[in-house]
């Protein structure tokens, strides 16, 4: 129990630091990185809560390729480094005012809430420890969820495809190959035999 | 079908000219109106014998077309036919032709002339309603008519400012006196629930007890109606308090002059009260109101003319001055006099008045008398024209054997005024008879002025001078004949002999009421004195203006003060002007600038259109176009729904 | 004792610093993506929260169609950056005002 409640609160308390960070930083490298530190300890957070496969997941994918393409595009924009200006300090007041207005709420909605007057679905699967996280996930996600399933992989071809129309640039001196072209090609007509004079160019 | 085409050929005609005028051309539009009118003429002249002359000829109605019907109102256009209306459409009708021919010479070279002859055309058939109506609304229909045509004749040569505000203030003046008339109708409505005037006039005598009760005070109702009606005519035949347009109403071409100023608009207040003597003469308060504004305007209106300088002038206070006198016969009872009085005036001031066109024709536009003279002998035929004409306007005549137009009718307003023992009659009587001395010395001062003496217009002038075409000159024999023979002709059946076979029921008096057969018998001394006024009047002229003609500028000089007086014909226009023109052009400035300006354009199009200017350029400031200001709102927004409920929540 | 009611808490935090991040910088709208992806993270924490204290798997099914979603939204964004950046030349929050009325 000790363990846990320190882990969560060295977890939490590191995540809600560098989320601040990610807002407040000058450079947008250093926000990137205070972002990947972020979702590391949510992936912590994820582990204590039991979601393992949930917490890997998100280190592979959102560590890995998310973040990392957030630092591609950070590095290639060259972007400046701006100090806070005025502003945002004219901005400060109300924006912290609104913020911890919202998180009272938030958290008095929480602790008045009665926790026994929302209904249980079914797919309450016991905390069994016979099945791992991952074959629980897999046992519903391909057989009931299976739409779901299907449409996030279109969700993901389409930001694929779109990613790559929008940024595609034709540049026309690149050399391409037209295969079509190349095929249809006649072998009477790409050949030609020119008798030439010898001293004499063509 | 007679009586129709009377009454509508001048519309046709003016209808076809105003619309059309452009396109059939001046000489078609002019030959046309003429036409029309002279058919008009000559069907009124056989009108007239068939109603006044001819024996077992009823008076009729010819229901035209139904007007309207509203509660207890039912009005129809209606031509009605009795003496007074022959004698008037014979007149109208009559004069309007001599001028639609004379017109065609003296605007020859005016470009816009076809609508000059529209507006004549116009002119005759609104009069022509006003004489024909069978109910009080037609007639204030006419009434409206020749005040719209008099405005747009007078301020006929529109780019002229002198005519433009002389227009103007005939129109406003009349307007004044249209108002006391409207206000009459509305009361005949409310006293008599009718305005057909047969109903009227049969009902009349029912009402003489009723009175009228009008902000606590009450008057006898019929005496209270006359006088709005009277105040009417006031206005329209231009007596003594609103004669102040007539004169500034010369700025108009001559013909617009003879045939509106002289002969026939003016004469519609004359034709209002003889129209309406079954009321008039059941108020003898307002007959005796009615002489004194006679008399008064024939006094003022005479001594006004004996020192104007403008020829047209002259003759407009000359008109004023007899239109009183017709005021008088009306209010003395004698009706029939003044309507006989209109008769013969028509023809010779008609007369006098394009005779003075034709002067000024002549001396290329000039109208100042004190640059004309010695015309008689590049102009003769003029010259007897214009003789004629003063001869007949000063009543010459041996009574007892002939005399000219003005004799009989002029001088049988005097006998009249003499006649009658009313308190008010003396006064009248002593006006009339210096203002008839007046009128022989104005007369005569004006054809000696113009026509005799050494020239004293400059030697460009003199030698332009031209007899007037035949075309101008022609039209005027008619009323040449009607000035000289008018008044000897028919004299005895408009007021002597066969008065009361003429008029018929058209006109009524009442049985007390002998005044026509009293004015024949006063004594011989009384009948020769306006013919003596006329001598004195001659000799007086003949001495200042041909004897010594240095005299009448001495005199100017030494009384100066009443030249002053006489030539700023009283200075009414100055008092009017104090009293009436400027609070109303202030009161009028004061609710422009403050009222609508400040306070209803400030509150009202203008107030709002800059606030909605303010408060749109701080909307705009909402869309900067910065994404998280827009996220930022949104986030504001979430917050206060959440505060909101669990507010709501909570209670 | 570590109660559902602290994970809540933690995502609540979470997610308003990630509003809070939304429109407080003016350095570049990377800034703001980052941002979003706070707040998706703080949901998923929410969701994967309540699948372990009610035993029921939907709420991890749910947090990895998100995860999902949320990748290929930022592939997206960032590709609509870097061509916003090739068109203009920026990407100051400051500069993209073209829809200003």
């Amino acid at each position: 129990m000790i363990v846990v409640s320190t882990l969560f609160y060295l977890f939490s308390f590191i995540m809600i630091a560098s989320a601040f960070m990610v807002v407040l930083s000058r450079n947008p490298v250093h926000s990137v990185l205070f972002l990947i530190l972020c979702f590391f300890n949510s992936a912590g957070i994820f582990l204590l809560l039991g979601a393992e496969f949930l917490a890997f997941i998100l280190v592979i994918v959102y560590v890995g390729a998310v973040a990392v393409l957030f630092l591609f595009v950070v590095m290639m924009l060259d972007v400046e480094f701006k100090s806070i200006s005025s502003t945002v300090i004219s901005y400060l007041p109300i924006g912290m005012t609104i913020g911890f207005i919202l998180l009272a709420e938030l958290i008095l909605v929480l602790f008045t809430w009665d926790r026994d007057s929302i209904k249980i679905i079914a797919y309450a699967t016991e905390n069994n420890e016979q099945i791992s996280n991952t074959e629980m996930l897999g046992m519903v996600l391909y057989t009931d969820n299976i739409l779901f399933f299907q449409l996030a992989g279109l969700i993901l071809l389409a930001s694929m495809i779109g990613a790559i129309v929008l940024t595609v640039n034709h540049r026309p001196s690149a050399k391409r190959q037209n295969i079509s072209v190349q095929v249809d090609r006649d072998p009477k007509e790409s050949i030609e035999n020119i008798k030439v004079k010898p001293g004499s160019g063509i | 079908m007679i009586y129709s085409s009377i009454v509508f050929l001048p519309l046709i005609g003016a209808l076809i000219t105003g619309l059309f005028g452009k396109t059939i051309g001046a000489r078609a539009s002019e030959i046309l109106t003429s036409s029309f009118v002279s058919i008009s003429a000559i069907l009124s002249w056989i009108v007239l014998g068939n109603v006044g002359w001819v024996d077992g000829a009823n008076d009729e109605v010819v229901v035209i077309l139904k007007w309207l019907t509203s509660g207890n109102l039912d009005l129809s256009w209606a031509i009605r036919i009795d003496t007074l209306t022959a004698v008037m459409l014979v007149v109208v009708n009559t004069v309007s032709a001599v001028v639609h021919f004379y017109s065609i010479g003296y605007m020859h070279h005016d470009p816009s002339r076809q609508r000059f002859f529209s507006y004549l055309s116009l002119f005759t058939f609104a009069m022509l309603m006003l004489v024909t109506s069978n109910n009080f609304m037609q007639l204030f229909f006419g009434w409206e008519g020749v005040g719209l045509a008099s405005y747009l004749l007078i301020g006929f040569w529109h780019h002229k400012d002198s005519a433009n505000n002389a227009a103007m203030k005939a129109f406003i003046v009349n307007r004044v006196g249209d108002f006391g008339f409207a206000l009459g109708i509305f009361c005949i409505f409310y006293i008599f629930g009718s305005l057909d005037f047969d109903y009227v006039f049969s009902n009349v005598k029912y009402m003489t007890n009723q009175n009228i009760y009008i902000l606590g005070y009450s008057f006898n109702s019929i005496s209270f109606i006359c006088v709005l009606l009277f105040i009417g005519a006031m206005g329209k035949s231009a007596q003594f308090f609103l004669h102040t347009w007539l004169p500034d109403a010369m700025e108009g071409p001559t013909p617009v002059s003879a045939l509106i100023h002289a002969a026939t608009m003016v004469t519609a207040g004359v034709f209002l009260v003889a129209r309406c003597s079954p009321l008039y003469e059941m108020a003898p308060n307002v007959m005796s109101f009615i002489v004194f504004i006679g008399a008064t305007t024939a006094i003022f209106a005479a001594s006004v003319a004996l020192v104007q300088n403008d020829i047209k002038r002259v003759i407009a206070y000359s008109t004023c001055s007899q239109l009183g006198y017709m005021f008088v016969a009306l209010g003395l009872g004698a009706y029939q006099v003044g309507i006989f009085h209109l008769f013969t005036h028509a023809f010779f001031k008609a007369l006098l008045f394009l005779g003075a066109g034709s002067v000024i024709h002549a001396m290329s536009n000039e109208q100042d008398m004190r640059n004309m003279g010695g015309l008689r002998k590049h102009i003769p035929k003029t010259y007897v024209l214009m003789l004629v004409g003063t001869l007949a306007l000063t009543g010459f005549g041996i009574p007892g054997v002939f005399g000219m137009a003005g004799f009989y009718s002029k001088d049988a307003i005097v006998e009249a005024a003499f006649a009658t023992n009313l308190a008010i009659s003396s006064y009248a009587f002593t006006m009339l008879i210096i203002a008839a001395f007046m009128t022989s010395f104005y007369s005569w001062r004006l054809v000696f002025m113009t026509f005799h003496g050494a020239p004293r217009a400059s030697e460009e002038v003199m030698s332009h001078i031209h007899e007037s075409p035949n075309i101008m000159l022609v039209p005027l024999l008619v009323l040449v004949l009607g000035a000289i023979l008018s008044g000897y002709l028919f004299y005895d059946s408009f007021i002597y002999h066969d008065f009361k076979e003429f008029w018929a029921s058209s006109i009524y008096i009442l049985k007390e009421n002998n005044i026509l057969k009293d004015l024949h018998y006063v004594p011989t001394i009384i009948k020769w004195t306006p013919t003596i006024m006329m001598v004195l009047g001659l000799l007086l002229a003949y001495y200042f203006y041909i004897r010594r003609p240095n005299i009448p500028s001495k005199i100017a000089g030494d009384q100066e003060v009443l030249y002053k007086f006489l030539l700023n014909k009283w200075y009414f226009d100055e008092i009017y002007d104090f009293l009436f023109v400027k609070p109303t052009v202030s009161i009028g400035r004061l609710f422009w600038k403050a009222g609508d300006e400040n306070i209803i354009n400030k509150y009202g199009p203008d107030g709002i259109s800059k606030q909605v200017i303010r408060v749109t350029k701080k909307l705009v400031q909402l869309q900067s176009g910065l994404i998280y200001h827009y996220a930022f709102s949104m986030i504001i927004g979430l917050s206060i729904f959440i505060t909101f409920y669990i507010i709501i929540g909570r209670g | 004792m570590i109660t559902i009611n602290h994970y809540l808490v933690l995502a609540s935090i979470l997610f308003v610093i990630g509003i809070f991040g939304v429109f407080l910088n003016k350095k570049n709208i990377i800034i703001i993506l980052m941002s979003i992806e706070l707040m998706l993270l703080s949901v998923n924490i929410n969701f994967v929260a309540f699948s372990s204290y009610l035993n029921d798997i939907m709420g991890q099914i749910f947090s990895l169609l998100i995860l999902t979603v949320a990748a290929a939204e930022a592939a997206i964004g960032l590709a609509i950056l870097v061509i916003y950046f090739r068109n203009k030349g920026s990407i100051s929050v400051d500069d993209i005002n073209e829809m200003k009325g």
